[in-house]
C-alpha cells in the first residue's frame, strides 16, 4: 500500500491511521485532564491542609482557597507559632483521573446507603429501560409517519406543519403535565423521551424518504409496480439504510433527554445516583456515572453499526452505516 | 475526412430496399400522433416536444438522435408514461397508453438497479410485480441472466458489478417482463468505448434472437447507424422530427461496416443535420489544447 497522506480532501485513511486517530481522540482530553490534575503549578487554586499549624479553623485534609491560606501564613509569620502546611490542590468538583477510575470500581461494589435504595447497576438498568421504551414507542409511530409523509404529499401536508410547530416546544416543559397524567413513576419519564424524540424523528425520516433516488421509483413503475407494492418493495428498502443511520443519531438525542426525564416525578435511575452522590460531594462517583453514560452510548452505537453492516450487506462499503 | 465520393444515403441496395419493404408490412406496434410536451418553468413555458409523429413496426430497431437538450429523454419518458404529454397520443398496439406499465420496458442511462437486491432478485422484481409466483419468476430470471451472460453473478449485489455488467442486468430486468417494446435512454452513454462496442454487439445479438421492438436514444452517430433500422433525427428548440432516415447499411450488422460507403454517407447526412458535429468537436479541442498549453521547452519542437 502506498503511503497515504493525513490531509487530503475526502480520502480514506489507512486502518492504522484510523486506529491511531481514534485512540488519540480519547488520549488528548485525558492528557489535559491529567495535566490539570497532577502538575501542581497548573491551575490548582486550592490548598489541601496537611498540618493545620496554629490556625484554629484549619483541619487536616481541608481544602482552602490559596488566597486565604497565604493570608493566614502571613498573619502567623514572625509570631513564632507553628505555620500551617499544605499542598496545592484542585477543587473537590474536579477529581483526578485515578480517583475517578477507583470510583468506577467503588461505585459498583458499594452497597446503597439505605436498604430500599438501588445499587448503581440497578439504577443504570432503570435508565436503560426508560430510554428503550421512550425511543421504541417513538420509533414505532414516528418511522411509519415519517415514511408516509416523505412518500405521499397528502400525509406530508396533513401533519408535518403541526409537527414542525410542536418540535419547538421543549420536551421538559411537559414534565409537570406528564406527571399529572401518567403518575410519578416511569411512565412520565418515558413520555418525555418520547416527546423529545418523536417530532424530530418524523421530520428527519420524512426528509430521508424524500431523498430516495426518484429514478428507482420510475424503474419500478416501468416494471409494473403499483402504489402499495411501490411503497413496500421500493421506498422502504430503498431508504432503510439511511433510516437506520438516522435512528442511531436520534438514539443519541434520546439519551440527552434522559437526565431531565429522570428528574420528573420521583428521581430515579442514573440521575438519582448522580444527584445523590453530588449531595454527598462524591464527585469522583459523579464523574464515574457520567462517563458510564458515555460508555453505554458509544458501545450501543458501535454495536448498532456492526449490526448494520450485517443487515445491509448490499451497501457499498457500508457508507450509510459506518 | 477523405475526399472519397460518397453515395447518397438515400441509395439502397436491393437487399436493403427489400428488407424495408417487408418491415413496413409488419404490424405497427407503437404509434405517436401529434405529440406535444411543454414544461412550466419559472422563466416561462418550454416546448420540449412539438408535433412528433412516427410509427414503429414490430421487431424494428429505431434510434432517436439529436443535439443535447432537444427532447430525446422527454420523448422516451413520455412513451414510457413517466411524463404526461401536453397533447397528442401514444398508441401501443393501437390502444392509447396512459401512465407507466410493464408493457413498455425501460433501460436508463444510470442503470437504476435496486441496490438492495441481488442480480437475480433485480431481474425477478418485474416478474413478481406482474403476477409470477416466486418459483416461476426465479426460473425465468435465471434464463434472462444467462442470456446476458451473468449467471456467475446471479447472487452478487449491483455495487459489485462493473458498469457494463450493471447495464446488462438492467436489460435483462426490462426484457424479463416481456414488454411489447423496449425503451432505452442513452443506455451505454456512461460506458467506455470498448465496453460500449461490446454492449452494442450484445444488444444486436439479443434483438436478433427475441421478439422485441426497440426505441433507442443516443447522441452517438456511429451507435445510431450501427444499431438502427431507421433513425429519427430530432432538432432542438423545440424538439421536432427533422427527418426519418432509413439506414442503408445491410443487416446483419458487423463492426467492419463502420467504413463502408453507405455507413459514411449516412453519417455525413446525420452530421449535416445535427450541429455541431460531435466527432470534429473532440478533435478541435485537442488541437487547441496543444497550442494553448505552454510547453516546457526542454527539447526543441519538431513542428
Ligand atoms: N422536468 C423538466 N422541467 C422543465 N424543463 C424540462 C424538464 N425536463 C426537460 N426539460 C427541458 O426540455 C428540453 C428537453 O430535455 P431532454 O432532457 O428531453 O433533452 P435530451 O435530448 O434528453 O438532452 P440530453 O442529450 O442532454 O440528454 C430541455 O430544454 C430541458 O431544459
Ligand atoms: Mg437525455
Amino acid at each position: 500500500m502506498k503511503q497515504s497522506k493525513w490531509f487530503s480532501v475526502r480520502t480514506e485513511l489507512t486502518q492504522k491511521q484510523v486506529v491511531t486517530l481514534s485512540v488519540m481522540s480519547f488520549i488528548i482530553p485525558l492528557l489535559l485532564w491529567s495535566l490539570i490534575s497532577y502538575v501542581p503549578f497548573i491551575w490548582h487554586p486550592k490548598m489541601e491542609i496537611s498540618e493545620p499549624g496554629a490556625v484554629s479553623y484549619f483541619n487536616k485534609g481541608m481544602l482552602i482557597d490559596k488566597e486565604d491560606f497565604y493570608r493566614e501564613v502571613d498573619n502567623l509569620e514572625g509570631t513564632g507559632k507553628p505555620l500551617p502546611k499544605g499542598d496545592p490542590a484542585n477543587p473537590v468538583y474536579l477529581p483526578a483521573p485515578h480517583e475517578v477510575a477507583a470510583a468506577f470500581y467503588k461505585a459498583f461494589t458499594t452497597p446503597p446507603k439505605r436498604q430500599e435504595e438501588k445499587w448503581l447497576h440497578e439504577s443504570l438498568w432503570d435508565s436503560i429501560q426508560v430510554i428503550f421504551w421512550g425511543f421504541f414507542l417513538s420509533s414505532l409511530v414516528g418511522v411509519p409517519l415519517g415514511i408516509l409523509a416523505g412518500t405521499y404529499s397528502v400525509a406530508s401536508k396533513l401533519y408535518e406543519p403541526f409537527i414542525e410547530f410542536f418540535r419547538y416546544l421543549p420536551a421538559p416543559a411537559f414534565g409537570a403535565l406528564a406527571v399529572a397524567i401518567l403518575g410519578i413513576h416511569d411512565a412520565p419519564k418515558i413520555a418525555i423521551i418520547f416527546i423529545g424524540t418523536f417530532f424530530q424523528q418524523v421530520l428527519v425520516i420524512s426528509n430521508t424518504t424524500r431523498r430516495l433516488d426518484p429514478s428507482l421509483l420510475e424503474a419500478a413503475l416501468t416494471l409494473g409496480a403499483k402504489n402499495v407494492t411501490l411503497l413496500f418493495r421500493v421506498v422502504v428498502p430503498g431508504i432503510i439504510t439511511n433510516v437506520y443511520k438516522d435512528l442511531r443519531i436520534l438514539l443519541g438525542w434520546a439519551w440527552t433527554y434522559l437526565i431531565v426525564a429522570e428528574l420528573i416525578g420521583t428521581s430515579s435511575g442514573i440521575t438519582w445516583f448522580i444527584t445523590q452522590q453530588a449531595r454527598y460531594k462524591n464527585f469522583d462517583n459523579v464523574f464515574a456515572a457520567i462517563i458510564i453514560i458515555g460508555i453505554i452510548g458509544l458501545t450501543t452505537d458501535i454495536l448498532l453499526a456492526k449490526l448494520g453492516k450485517r443487515l445491509f450487506r448490499w451497501e457499498k462499503n457500508n457508507a450509510a452505516t459506518a | 475526412m477523405t475526399k472519397i465520393e460518397l453515395p447518397s444515403y438515400l441509395e439502397q441496395s436491393d437487399a436493403v430496399r427489400d428488407r424495408f419493404e417487408r418491415l413496413k408490412k409488419r404490424p405497427v406496434i407503437l404509434e405517436v400522433e401529434n405529440l406535444y410536451k411543454e414544461f412550466d418553468t419559472p422563466t416561462g413555458k418550454v416546448t420540449a416536444l412539438k408535433d412528433i409523429n412516427f410509427k414503429t413496426y414490430k421487431r424494428e430497431f429505431v434510434c432517436v438522435i439529436g443535439p443535447s437538450g432537444c427532447g430525446k429523454s422527454t420523448l422516451v419518458r413520455t412513451l414510457a408514461g413517466l411524463e404526461t404529454q401536453s397533447s397528442g397520443r401514444v398508441l401501443l398496439d393501437g390502444k392509447e397508453v396512459q401512465g407507466p406499465g410493464p408493457d413498455r420496458g425501460m433501460v436508463f442511462q444510470g442503470y437504476t438497479l435496486f441496490p438492495w437486491l441481488t442480480v437475480k432478485k433485480n431481474v425477478m422484481f418485474g416478474l413478481q410485480m406482474t403476477g409470477h409466483s416466486r418459483v416461476t419468476a426465479e426460473e425465468e430470471a435465471f434464463q434472462w441472466i444467462d442470456l446476458v451472460g451473468l449467471s456467475k453473478f446471479a447472487n452478487s449485489y449491483p455495487h459489485q458489478l462493473s458498469g457494463g455488467m450493471k447495464q446488462r442486468v438492467a436489460i435483462a430486468r426490462a426484457l424479463a417482463n416481456q414488454p411489447r417494446i423496449l425503451l432505452m435512454d442513452e443506455p451505454f452513454g456512461a460506458l467506455d468505448a470498448q465496453t460500449r462496442a461490446k454492449m452494442q454487439a450484445y444488444l444486436m445479438e439479443i434483438w436478433k434472437n427475441i421478439d422485441i421492438t426497440i426505441v433507442f436514444i443516443t447522441h452517438d452517430l456511429d451507435e445510431a447507424i450501427y444499431l438502427a433500422d431507421r433513425i429519427l433525427v430530432l432538432k432542438a428548440h423545440p424538439g421536432e422530427v427533422q427527418e426519418v432516415i432509413e439506414v442503408p447499411v445491410p443487416q446483419p450488422r458487423n463492426p467492419d461496416q463502420f467504413l463502408s460507403p453507405e455507413f459514411l454517407a449516412t453519417k455525413k447526412r446525420l452530421e449535416d443535420l445535427i450541429h455541431p458535429p460531435k466527432k470534429e468537436d473532440a478533435e478541435e479541442d485537442r488541437i487547441n489544447m496543444v497550442r494553448m498549453v505552454p510547453v516546457d521547452d526542454e527539447v526543441e519542437s519538431v513542428f
